[in-house]
């Protein structure tokens, strides 16, 4: 690529003469301004609105015209990943092409944001304007044409209905029970792991682990099939619970997620999420718990502190840190909790949650008001571990 | 995993052995029973449970039906090959994009740079169902019309997962030495040039990380992919949230489906594992 180049603003003020002799031209050797040089300017304008009309309007085509692409899935994901990929790096290329074209002075300050535009365009699009969206749309009619009267009925006539309460109920149970469930596995897991030989404690360790690379879907088949499952009296059971239910203590078998009774429902669908999740704080706290220094320890022990009171007041305090993050990060998984309700009880007998219900209201009902103002409900209750998130992250840069 | 202490030279412990023992058990033991019980045959699932199968596995009648069945009658083979064409433009296009702008995020200075990171990390803990009604307009038959199609899924999912990507990219970049990056631009190499030549190469094991947490996702997801995806386009995860809905008569097609859908991401988990764990002890929360 060329004569011209970017570095820090060192040095030499070049005066910024324009200069039209475009890329590859000589007399600026080496890392000098260059100043304005329109052809490449231009060039690398051009390359960006050129590579932008083609990636667009080839994915694009994809969508509308596969028949283009024979119809092949195949040929339409490798064009897809070779475009998306090839098409970026061209994407950036170009851009900063035009960007080292202008003055030296204007290039440092623009090629920072260039490099972010990007990135930022796809949150922007993906995330910060549905969020306004959406939050418009809770004030809206079902299918978000007009305004409602009074503008905020969606919510009211949410806060009037006992489904939702009570899938707050459950979300809030969910909350209480998982995230302090999983962080104190995941504690115990770890601790105990850190006891064996160096090759049980892989072993045991990748068995605990390797529900994370399952589904929440997969995981509501195998624990329906495997233990939660009932087949009616006389039948023989072929799940776990029911099997120890009837053969052990001799009951009638149970359809175990219809039970709502204290929760039972609810808390056999958590039991699928802990363990799910277990092995994620498992790892995270173990690398916490081998990084604690020896040397706390052994002065604690000479102390003649227990085991016990070494592991409460030296290890706890020590990676409570981590134990923080693992909580935050399950906490948020199951606020938006959905997949597990959804496939396996779909919110019958009192085991609906907000996530389940945003989606009944808007694919079944078809309620776009109703659904995204239960959205808004569950951005309102993230806000906290938002605020949370972004202090922590000061402190912690503050500290780099 | 290591923190460079000696294993031997410490007491054995009988009691956590005893108690992993248990637990490793106790967290294999769903899974194993489902994958027995995708080889049995309806008639033999249906009078013992999974466990007799284990533990007589001469009186059992083995079956490969159950799969073959699946693929015929449950379109899977489709499915499986939907699921691959989803996920991997979606875990690796969204790396592109995040690389440059962690780039920038570490190497190069500029006004905002703190609020427009915190932005970042505001937007990681922001549930990603604020975008499904909107996005749906935009997407469907009176917006863009991809609704249904590849495209709209891969767009999702690398926004959903842009983020993330940038926040373990920036983490992971301003771990690595700045002397490089400085001494290549007095050299006169462009940012373009630095980036690719010096920090992308470095960044490797960060953007793996990111890949292999990525691909769990999309290929796990079930909300984006039934409310995006036609019937034709959709993935395994769809068409086995279809299987659980069914009841007597093509039940036994489940336990052979889940084991499908989890064959790939048990590949990728067990290969990629040391990747997966660097990439979620740097900071994995996703809305």
């Amino acid at each position: 690529m060329s004569t011209t180049s970017s570095t820090p603003p060192v040095g030499e003020e070049v005066p910024q003469a324009p200069s039209d002799e475009g890329p590859g031209g000589a007399g600026n050797v080496g890392p000098s301004d260059a100043g304005l040089q329109p052809a490449r300017l231009v060039l690398g304008v051009l390359g960006i609105a050129v590579s932008v009309w083609l990636i667009g309007n080839l994915f694009l085509a994809f969508a509308w015209y596969p028949q283009w692409f024979f119809d092949s899935k195949i040929l339409m994901g490798v064009l897809g990943l070779v475009v998306g990929v090839g098409g970026a790096a061209l994407l950036f290329w170009f851009l900063n092409m035009a960007i080292e074209a202008l003055p030296r002075r204007l290039e440092h300050g623009v090629m920072p944001y260039a490099f972010l535009l990007p990135g930022f365009s796809l949150i922007g699009l993906m995330l910060l304007f549905p969020t306004v969206q959406t939050i418009h749309y809770s004030f809206a009619n079902r299918d978000s044409t007009a305004y409602v009267d009074p503008i905020w009925a969606n919510f009211t006539s949410l806060f009037r209905s006992g489904d939702f309460w009570s899938a707050m109920f459950n979300n809030l149970l969910w909350i209480a029970i998982v995230p302090a469930v999983t962080v104190s596995l995941g504690v115990v897991v770890a601790v105990l792991a850190d006891k064996l030989s160096s090759a049980s404690e892989k072993w045991s360790k990748s068995f605990i682990f390797m529900p994370m690379a399952i589904s929440f879907v997969a995981a509501s088949a195998i624990w329906l099939t495997t233990v939660y499952g009932y087949r009616p009296p006389g039948e023989p059971q072929t799940a776990a619970l029911n099997a120890i239910w009837v053969n052990w203590f001799g009951q009638d078998p149970a359809s175990w997620l219809d039970i709502d009774t204290a929760r039972l429902n609810s808390i056999l669908l958590m039991v699928i999420l802990i363990w799910l999740q277990t092995g994620f704080a498992m790892v995270l706290l173990s690398s916490a718990i081998k990084g604690v220094p020896e040397d706390t320890l052994e002065a604690a022990r000479i102390d003649g502190a227990s085991e016990w009171q070494i592991f409460w007041q030296v290890t706890i305090p020590q990676i409570w840190g981590t134990i923080v993050t693992v909580f935050i990060t399950v906490l948020i998984l199951v606020m938006k909790v959905f997949d597990i309700v959804y496939v396996l009880t779909n919110g019958r007998n009192n085991t609906d949650v907000i996530a389940n219900m945003f989606f009944r209201e808007m694919f079944t009902n078809r309620d776009a008001g109703r659904a995204t103002a239960l959205i808004v409900v569950l951005l309102v209750a993230i806000i906290p571990i938002l605020i949370y998130q972004v202090r922590d992250f000061r402190k912690q840069e503050a500290m780099r | 995993m290591n923190a460079g202490r000696l294993k031997d030279g410490r007491q054995r412990s009988p009691v956590s052995m005893v108690t992993m023992l248990l637990l490793a058990l106790l967290w294999t033991l769903p899974t194993l029973g489902l994958l027995v019980t995708s080889f049995r045959s309806r008639d033999d699932a249906l009078n013992s449970g999974w466990w007799s199968a284990i533990v007589n596995p001469f009186g059992t009648s083995w079956t490969f039906s159950n799969y073959t069945e699946v693929f015929e009658r449950a379109d899977m083979g489709n499915a499986f090959l939907n699921g691959i064409v989803v996920a991997v433009p979606a875990t690796i296009i969204p790396i592109m994009f995040a690389a440059f702008a962690a780039y920038a995020f570490t190497f190069l200075q500029f006004r905002f740079k703190e609020t427009l990171f915190i932005i970042i990390v505001a937007v990681m803990v922001v549930p990603i169902h604020v975008a499904f009604q909107p996005l749906l307009n935009l997407f469907g038959p009176n917006g863009l019309g991809i609704a249904g199609q590849y495209l709209a899924v891969w767009l999702l999912h690398t926004g959903f997962g842009m983020p993330l990507c940038i926040y373990v990219l920036r983490n992971y970049m301003s771990s690595l030495p700045y002397s490089v990056v400085e001494s290549a631009r007095i050299d006169g190499c462009s940012n373009f040039q630095i980036f690719w030549k010096l920090v992308a190469p470095m960044a490797m094991p960060a953007m793996a990380a990111f890949a292999t947490l990525q691909f769990l996702w999309v290929w796990n997801d079930l909300l984006i992919a039934k409310l995006f995806l036609s019937n034709d386009n959709t993935t395994v995860i769809v068409k086995l949230q279809q299987l659980l809905g069914t009841q007597g008569q093509g039940a036994e097609l489940l336990t052979a489906g889940a084991f499908i859908s989890m064959v790939l991401p048990m590949i990728v988990f067990f290969a990629l594992q040391n990747f997966l764990v660097r990439g979620m002890t740097s900071g994995a929360v996703k809305g």
